[in-house]
């Protein structure tokens, strides 16, 4: 097994961006073999009692193995070991969800190494120390090559920190002192510089162990809806208890007693065993579905409420915008034209590494194929500092710069420069089409300007419209001025905005919405965005976030993919119907089952009975059988469904039902129908009824 | 054509009870009727209430149970020293203890199960003062809960329910007592009977004859009978005898009366949630039962009776006149059955054990649904609210959302409660059933053998646990066995309901509301009402589907089809 794992996990490493949700088939062979044999281990009584639907077939297994005992018959016999195999079944499909979670905290188990660390003392002296003896507060040193012992936050220096044991991203990411990317994780390396880490995490309570303990679901917890929906059943099963036992006594009095192990087999296809049966399959395996997407939520209330969730707060930047703007437009001014403000604006944006500058020497390129020119010697760069707001470059005695609009002005201004009249026309004018200009100048001589945009998503504003389909309130934060965030909102089709965002508007935006009685979910990452997080239904904080963030959310997103904000809604969602979904085909389902052993039980008694027999069943005991048989096969044959959860279409809540009601519930009522007689068919093939 | 044009009849009156008589009902509980100030004042400085001062669910329960504990026993008290209390010109007896117990209770719980004959049992006093007084305010008290679930449903930001008290005294003061005194007087006019004076003895000169002829104040009686969906009459033959029911205009009005209230309020849910179309719906759902339910009857009552043809009689013009009244006919009994069976009122104006078995199937599922289309009063409507939260549970679970009704979560605790109060009802009837044929006391008070005989147990329980009152007859039901098990599954079926409702009531009413949205699971549908009915039909299906093929089913299938 172990050689299997490690093979599925190089594998992982390698093909698949995923680093703790590794691709695994739905039957994995190493999870079926261990499912199987856990199914076994679940016979225990004491795990049977917590789920009361199954446990009502297991004691009445016990009760058939009774009279398989002191009665023995084929069909007694066959009764009792199809029951059997329903409790088996039950306990294999809980047994698969658990395993994808377990191979997957084998995996990261692995990865918790019990490496040692440089722990610098009270007196400053470094010693070496094991990772397991660091406690809160202790200071490591680790430089390239080290594995960070455990949790904490970087106190001194700049490093890049290999995070893929992770979040499967191989790309190393920066961590440095102070500001929003000081957090780093223990199990993660350093690939340079060298850092010294205050330990913020004892033993035991770093990301890494409640990750494991998440993928594991060793503390799962029922969520509202699981308590409501297992109530739900047991009022069913109750409720069948005493119509199947008064059976026994109305038999009698009509002559027709009927045998315990028949009254045990109805019982058993009356009560709710298919959603009995698969009820916590699904919870573990909605949780491990968000797992799969780099999601990780600490709570199984969490993921339940998001779908319950009417608003999401969504940050403009890398949600509905690609991360920077880019140059859209060269606008000249004064008597330049396009291709002056082209020439001038690549010049000034030669050595400008951000991605807008780069953007702009692009953009020039593809317009007016202007190309990368040789400079020669005498020019220096003018890198952008907050104080002067403008970059650009000096050739000798001329001066080229970028900048906003008010900063170059006054530069030129400074300088003896005229500031051309139309100017102020085409500023305003790009920044109320939600773009940001950026004014060129060669020396005094103010050449045009450049809008820079911003990009929105390709078919963001399509899962929008979907959103609203579900009744999903999309709101936009950004810190742009009102009028910019206005553009980019209608853009992007979203319902609301928050401009000029801070934390306090934010939080206030949250209460505000909370009070209408709506759930907000909203992410994160910032030290400042903690409070919000938490005031938030559900808060999903980004994994290159601060620690701060990440105690503060309910989720945590290891992909830092503010975007998947809408996934996590959808995988609440889909977890829900999935549970809806498979209680209405259970509770359907019965009606085949009565018109299969009601006229059986009776018959012998009441000739005219018969007539209820609509699905001419061969006799008695094969027709007893067969939906014994179908009640169980039923469990292994939506194991899948119950694992991937039923098939989600954003749509409104009246299609989403009229959808479900139609397969579940009609389909419910009329497959056993089918099922049964098939089954019954087969049986009397056999020649044994 | 008569019957079509009595369908039709009986859709305007009712509709015009929807409007009128629901915007009425909303008046009285909103407390904006007040011109009886004189009388209600009075009553709440003795009772010692604030009637402005709301309680919670818990207080409202033990109010309901204080005043049903002192007043059923009361009555019983009454009834058992009946002998030495005035206005008993026949100078009848006391009542046993054992069938004392059974009618105080079932007069208490709006069941009006008669394990006797009213007019050689009950004196002129206990009919009265014992049971008419419990018709009046049973329904008020089942009215009142009906108004406080709805109250916690309807969005009013606080955690009460509505005072018990208040509720109580206005309902009956505003609603039960005056349109009963109109009902009566035209019962009246129309000939029914209400006198002090005692029977008259007429002898026949001619046949050598004699005959006794039972009167009393029975015109009265009758109206709140039917109004308060109570059902039982002062008379053993109820409606089917003429000075309760004497013309088929006050037939027609009776069936009027019985429906009126529990469809008038689903107005009132509407109006009180603040959102007309979700009273609709749920009148949608009650109506279609109704509608398929006499269809059924109807369908079944106009067959041959097999058991009569095969008796030799071949002269049977059609359908199946025995145990009717001639004056009323098939279709007309067969309305009059389901309206009184689906309605939990259980008065009768022809003999239910002498339909057809699909007829009497009809009438027995009518009640097994849970008393729901319409039902009680009152409790027709809280008990359909139960299994509207499980509809909704279930439906909204399918949207993926946390469910909710009008705004309010569905969580462990309502579904909980509904829950209970949806299984108490087929639970109490099966296992008191299963007794009942197991022993010795039970067996004999049967009065046919086989199915028929299982049928009449069955229907015995259903009837009293679903507080509907009805007799299939065949059942000699005043033994202490029968009076006492009928006792409990009377007392369960209401107060194992109506204490759960309340509960809900008040967990429903401190939730905060959710806004609704294009995402909210919509119960204003037709999609949510057909998910009611499927609930309703599939719980009442599922827990009795095996008893009715051992009654009524196999009854049927034996004369060899299923019609």
């Amino acid at each position: 097994m172990t050689d299997t794992l490690h093979a599925a996990h190089d594998d992982a490493r390698v093909n698949s961006p995923h680093g703790v949700a590794q691709q695994r088939s739905l039957f994995d062979r190493t999870i079926l073999r261990q499912a199987s044999l856990d199914a076994l281990r679940k016979l225990d009584p004491r795990v049977q009692v917590r789920n009361p639907v199954m446990f009502v077939v297991y004691i009445g297994t016990m009760v058939c193995l009774a009279y398989c005992v002191s009665q023995p018959s084929v069909f007694v016999i066959s009764i009792t070991a199809w029951l059997a195999l329903t409790v088996l079944f039950a306990n294999f499909a809980e047994a698969m969800a658990e395993g994808r979670g377990k191979a997957q905290a084998d995996t990261l188990r692995k990865m918790r190494s019990d490496t040692t660390a440089r722990k610098i003392g009270a007196d400053g002296v470094e010693s070496l120390v094991p990772a397991g003896d660091l406690h809160k507060g202790d200071r490591v040193i680790c430089e390239a090559g080290d594995v960070i012992p455990s949790d904490g936050e970087i106190v001194e220096g700049v490093a890049s920190v290999d995070e893929s044991a992770i979040t499967g991203e191989s790309a190393p990411v920066i961590r440095e002192s102070g500001g929003d990317r000081s957090a780093v994780t223990g199990g993660t390396t350093v690939l340079s510089d060298r850092i010294v880490i205050e330990i913020t995490a004892e033993r035991g309570h770093t990301f890494l162990d409640r990750m494991i303990g998440l993928v594991e679901g060793a503390n799962r917890q029922k969520t509202p809806n699981e308590i409501a929906l297992t109530i739900l059943l047991a009022v069913l099963t109750i409720v069948f208890l005493p119509v199947v036992v008064a059976l026994q006594p109305f038999g009698k009095y009509a002559g027709a007693p009927v045998s315990v192990v028949v009254i045990v087999a109805l019982l058993v296809c009356l009560i709710p065993t298919t959603i009995g049966a698969l009820l916590s399959a699904i919870g573990i395996a909605g949780m491990d579905r968000l797992v799969q997407r780099n999601v990780l939520a600490m709570s199984g209330r969490a993921v339940e409420a998001a779908g319950d969730v009417q608003t999401l707060l969504l940050d403009k930047t890398g949600t509905i915008t690609l991360g920077n703007r880019m140059a859209s437009r060269f606008l000249p001014v004064g008597t330049h034209t396009e291709a002056d403000v082209a020439n001038i604006a690549q010049l000034a944006s030669l050595a400008d590494e951000t991605p807008e500058g780069r953007s702009i020497v692009v953009l020039a390129k593809e317009r007016f194929n202007l190309r990368e020119r040789d400079l020669g010697t005498g020019h220096v760069f003018v890198p952008f500092t907050a104080v002067t707001r403008m970059s650009g470059l000096d050739l000798g005695e001329r001066q080229i710069r970028k900048g906003a609009s008010d900063s170059v002005r006054n530069w030129v201004e400074m300088a003896g420069g005229v500031v051309p009249p139309d100017l102020s026309a085409v500023v305003d004018g790009i920044a109320r089409q939600g773009s940001t200009p950026l004014v060129v100048a060669d020396g005094t001589d103010i050449v045009g300007v450049v809008e820079l945009k911003d990009i929105v998503k390709q078919g963001i504003a399509e899962r929008f419209a979907e959103m609203r389909a579900m009744g999903i309130r999309t709101i936009m934060i950004t810190g742009d001025n009102p009028l910019t965030a206005a553009a980019i909102a209608q853009e992007a089709g979203v319902d609301d905005f928050l401009a000029e965002a801070t934390p306090e508007t934010k939080m206030r935006l949250i209460k505000k919405e909370q009070e209408g009685g709506k759930l907000v979910a909203m992410t994160g990452d910032g030290t400042n965005d903690a409070p919000a997080l938490a005031q938030a239904d559900v808060g999903v904080a980004m994994n290159s976030g601060t620690n701060a963030a990440k105690e503060a959310g309910n989720m945590v997103d290891l992909d830092s993919n503010p975007t998947k904000l809408i996934d996590v809604v959808e995988i609440g969602k889909q977890l829900l119907i999935t549970r809806g979904a498979l209680t209405t085909f259970s509770i359907a389902n019965d009606v085949a089952k009565y018109f299969a052993i009601i006229p059986a039980l009776f018959v012998a008694t009441y000739r005219p009975l018969n007539a209820l027999n609509i699905m001419h069943l061969h006799n008695s005991q094969s027709a007893v059988l067969s939906a014994v048989i179908f009640n169980a096969l039923v469990i292994i044959a939506l194991i899948p469904l119950a694992l991937r959860g039923v098939k989600f279409r954003p749509s409104s809540a009246a299609a989403l039902l009229r959808r479900n009601v139609w397969i579940y519930g009609v389909g419910g009522i009329v497959l056993p129908f089918v099922g049964i007689k098939l089954i019954d068919l087969l049986l009397t093939a056999t020649g044994a009824y | 054509m008569d019957f079509t044009l009595t369908l039709i009849a009986l859709v305007v009156c009712l509709g015009l009870c929807w409007r009128f008589l629901g915007s009425y009902l909303v008046a009285v509980f909103e407390g904006r009727v007040r011109y009886l100030r004189v009388i209600e004042r009075p009553i709440y400085r003795l009772l010692r209430t604030d009637p402005d001062a709301e309680q919670t669910w818990q207080r409202y329960a033990v109010s309901l149970v204080m005043f049903s504990g002192v007043t059923v026993l009361v009555t019983y008290l009454f009834l058992v020293t009946q002998g030495h209390l005035p206005f008993n010109p026949l100078h009848l007896g006391n009542v046993t203890p054992a069938l004392a117990f059974n009618t105080a209770v079932s007069f208490l719980t709006n069941t009006d199960w008669q394990n006797y004959g009213g007019e050689t049992t009950m004196s002129y006093f206990s009919q009265l003062m014992g049971l008419e007084f419990h018709q009046f305010l049973s329904a008020a008290v089942g009215l009142g809960a009906a108004i406080a679930v709805i109250r916690g449903l309807a969005n009013r930001g606080k955690p009460t329910i509505g005072n018990f008290w208040v509720d109580t005294v206005r309902g009956t003061l505003y609603v039960l007592v005056p349109v009963s005194f109109v009902l009566g007087v035209i019962f009246v006019a129309q000939g029914a009977i209400e006198t002090f004076a005692g029977p008259v003895h007429v002898h026949n000169a001619l046949t050598g004859v004699s005959q006794t002829i039972a009167r009393g104040p029975f015109a009265f009686m009758e109206s709140i009978k039917q109004f308060g969906t109570n059902g039982g009459g002062s008379l053993n033959a109820n409606s089917a005898h003429p000075f309760e029911n004497p013309t088929g205009l006050t037939n027609f009005l009776s069936i009027v009366a019985l429906l009126a209230i529990p469809v008038a309020l689903t107005y009132v849910f509407g109006r009180m949630v603040g959102r007309l179309r979700e009273g609709v719906a749920v009148l949608l759902a009650m109506a279609i039962l109704f509608g398929a339910w006499t269809g059924i009857a109807a369908f079944a009552e106009h067959q041959s009776n097999p058991a009569v043809a095969r008796g030799g009689v071949v002269t049977q013009v059609q359908g199946n006149p025995e145990g009717k009244e001639v004056r009323f006919g098939e279709s007309s009994s067969a309305l009059f059955g389901v309206s009184s069976t689906m309605t939990s009122t259980g008065s009768a104006d022809s003999a239910y054990d002498s339909f057809t078995p699909m007829g009497g199937f009809a009438l027995m599922t009518g009640m097994m649904l849970g008393e729901v289309s319409p039902g009680g009063v009152g409790s027709g409507m809280y008990t359909i609210l139960l299994f509207a939260i499980i509809a909704v549970f279930i439906g909204g679970l399918m949207i993926g959302r946390t469910p909710e009704y009008l705004g309010k979560k569905i969580q462990a605790r309502e579904v909980k409660l509904a829950g209970i109060g949806v299984l108490v009802m087929p639970l109490t009837v099966l296992i008191l059933t299963a007794i009942a044929v197991s022993i010795q006391q039970g067996r004999v008070g049967v009065g046919n053998a086989g199915p028929h005989g299982f049928s009449e147990i069955l229907y015995a329980f259903t009837s009293q646990a679903n507080n509907n009152g009805s007799a299939f007859g065949g059942l000699t039901g005043n033994s202490p066995f029968y009076n006492i098990t009928g006792g409990i599954a009377m007392l369960i079926g209401r107060f194992g309901v109506l204490i759960p409702a309340l509960a809900l009531a008040g967990s429903l009413a401190a939730k905060p509301v959710v806004p609704a949205g294009l995402g909210t699971f919509r119960t204003d549908n037709t999609m949510f009402v057909g998910l009611l009915l499927g609930v309703i039909l599939i719980v009442g299906g599922l827990t009795f589907f095996p008893a009715l093929a051992l009654g009524p089913i196999v009854e049927q299938l034996s004369h060899g089809r299923f019609w």
